[in-house]
């Protein structure tokens, strides 16, 4: 179980998170959706300390972080092994092959044999339907196939929660939807997730809890039922304005 | 061509040579390999996030940095090798040679090296750390493979450079390329065909260098798409 107290982060005049409280129960998936420059992203990689918040309380199962304190290297190492990222980039690693990009980690993190990381990664790759195209480099692949590539990636580490960034943002909506279908089943096997999008209708089908974030705070928490349809006025607003922008 | 002017260059062309096989290209070679270790570490060093004591060191790799790139090779040379002595500290011309030239071209290259890492995007150290690969894996294994490819066409030019600045060891009494040309020419009253002499050699050497470097460039763009 993931959970969040009382936690703050700061930019120079802008409060990105203000006092937000919140856990992350295991085996669900997590929505967060929210306008542009409300704190999604910063929520997300505070998780996984790619953020360091100013202040407040970070559960991570029996780990406690006091993010007013310095986190010792140890413990975001150990945060980092059991938490896999997504990114709206992809941010593949050029120089690697398809199969490399999957097994870098399991070998040098996880000290991993290559033959284990290897057929492991080979079975996440026919997973997320890429096989053929376990020796090609990153850059010969399409958006979305690089998507599915940076998925598996994440899952060779076997983390207990997967953080996904937006990330079918960069895509082309045929692409978009080969993302998503992965992200669906995911969901379906009760792996614990978040995920921050702005596809409303993926956010409907796939969440068990929904956050709606707003100048860095947390507007609403909750049931996806109640949220899409009895919004308060502003989340009402919101989701026009989403609407609109997809009709 | 006369005759006489074919005996010079045949005799001449094999010494020449030999002080290219004896000095030359030892002195490049021994120097930009030391020197390239030393940039690596201090593009490492300058780029680290360490605080506290360790801003020092970082300080002092500034200076290091700073110093050899402010003042002449063939001044830092004399230092080394006339100057030191006075203090007590005296080396061989050719230890005086190296240590000058892996000071000198370390200096230039950690600033090639710490650029090369600074262009590759954020996004790839992130989505290292985020795999769980501690910052020295991250650095290693992710970013440094990809900054050799950036890195490449600078080194080969401060690579090449060096083949040349190796001319200024004449100086300090060591018998490479130049010296040899400058010798026979003053036996021969043939200024002209002997410095071109030695200038060909440069020539034929730099140009290996220059196919050298395509190949090698060819083979560290490998993974990326055709480019314009
Ligand atoms: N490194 C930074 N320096 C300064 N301000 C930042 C930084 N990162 C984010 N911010 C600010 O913090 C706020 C929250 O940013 P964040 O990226 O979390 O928003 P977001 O909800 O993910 O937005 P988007 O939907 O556009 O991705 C924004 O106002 C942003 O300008
Ligand atoms: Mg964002």
């Amino acid at each position: 179980m993931l959970q969040l107290e009382h936690v703050n982060k700061i930019y120079g005049e802008r409060h990105a998170l203000n006092d937000i409280n919140i856990a992350f129960p295991e085996h669900k998936t997590t929505v967060i959706v929210g306008p542009s420059g409300s704190g999604k992203s910063t929520l997300l990689r505070s998780l996984n300390l790619l953020e360091r918040p100013e202040s407040g309380l970070y559960h991570f199962d029996d780990l406690n972080v006091d993010f007013s304190k310095t986190v010792p290297e140890k413990e975001i190492l150990q945060i980092r092994r059991q938490t896999g990222m997504v990114f709206q980039n992809f941010n593949l690693f050029p120089h690697l092959s398809v199969l490399r990009n999957v097994t870098e980690a399991p070998i040098h993190v996880l000290k991993q044999s290559p033959a284990a990381a290897t057929s492991t990664a080979k079975g996440l790759l026919a997973q997320v339907g890429l096989a053929e195209k376990a020796d090609q480099f990153p850059t010969a692949l399409s958006g979305g196939q690089q998507q599915r590539v940076a998925i598996a990636r994440a899952l060779a580490m076997k983390p207990k929660y997967m953080f996904f960034d937006e990330p079918t943002s960069a895509l082309d909506p045929e692409l978009e939807a080969e993302v998503l279908r992965v992200l669906l089943k995911l969901a379906q096997e009760h792996n614990s997730m978040i995920v921050v999008t702005h596809n409303m209708e993926f956010a409907r089908g796939v969440a068990d809890q929904i956050i709606f974030l707003e100048d860095g705070e947390i507007l609403y928490s909750g049931d996806p039922q109640t949220f899409f349809t009895e919004p308060t006025a502003r989340i009402h607003d919101f989701l026009s304005a989403m609407n609109f922008m997809i009709k | 061509m006369s005759s006489s002017t074919w005996e010079i260059i045949t005799s001449a062309l094999p010494q020449i040579i030999t002080a290219a096989i004896n000095y030359t290209i030892p002195l490049t070679l021994i120097s930009f390999v030391l020197g390239l270790l030393l940039a690596l570490i201090t593009a490492m060093v300058r780029l680290s996030p360490l605080r506290g004591p360790f801003q020092i060191v970082r300080g002092l790799f500034w200076g290091y940095v700073w110093l050899f790139r402010s003042t002449p090779l063939l001044v830092q040379l004399f230092i080394v090798f006339f100057g030191l002595p006075n203090m007590g500290i005296q080396f061989s011309p050719w230890t005086a040679a190296i240590i000058t030239f892996t000071l000198n071209v370390g200096a230039y290259s950690s600033e090639t090296i710490r650029a090369a890492i600074l262009s590759i995007p954020n996004g790839q150290w992130e989505a290292a750390l985020t795999l769980g690969m501690t910052r020295r894996q991250v650095l290693f294994r992710i970013i440094l493979p990809q900054a050799v490819r950036v890195s490449l066409p600078p080194l080969s030019n401060s690579f090449i450079g060096l083949v040349k600045d190796t001319s200024l060891a004449s100086s300090i009494t060591i018998v490479e390329m130049f010296t040899v040309g400058q010798q026979i020419s003053a036996r021969t009253y043939e200024p002209l065909l002997l410095y071109s002499l030695v200038a060909l050699i440069y020539l034929v050497i730099c140009t290996v260098l220059t196919i050298l470097q395509g190949y090698l460039e060819k083979w560290t763009s490998r993974y990326v798409p055709t480019q314009h």
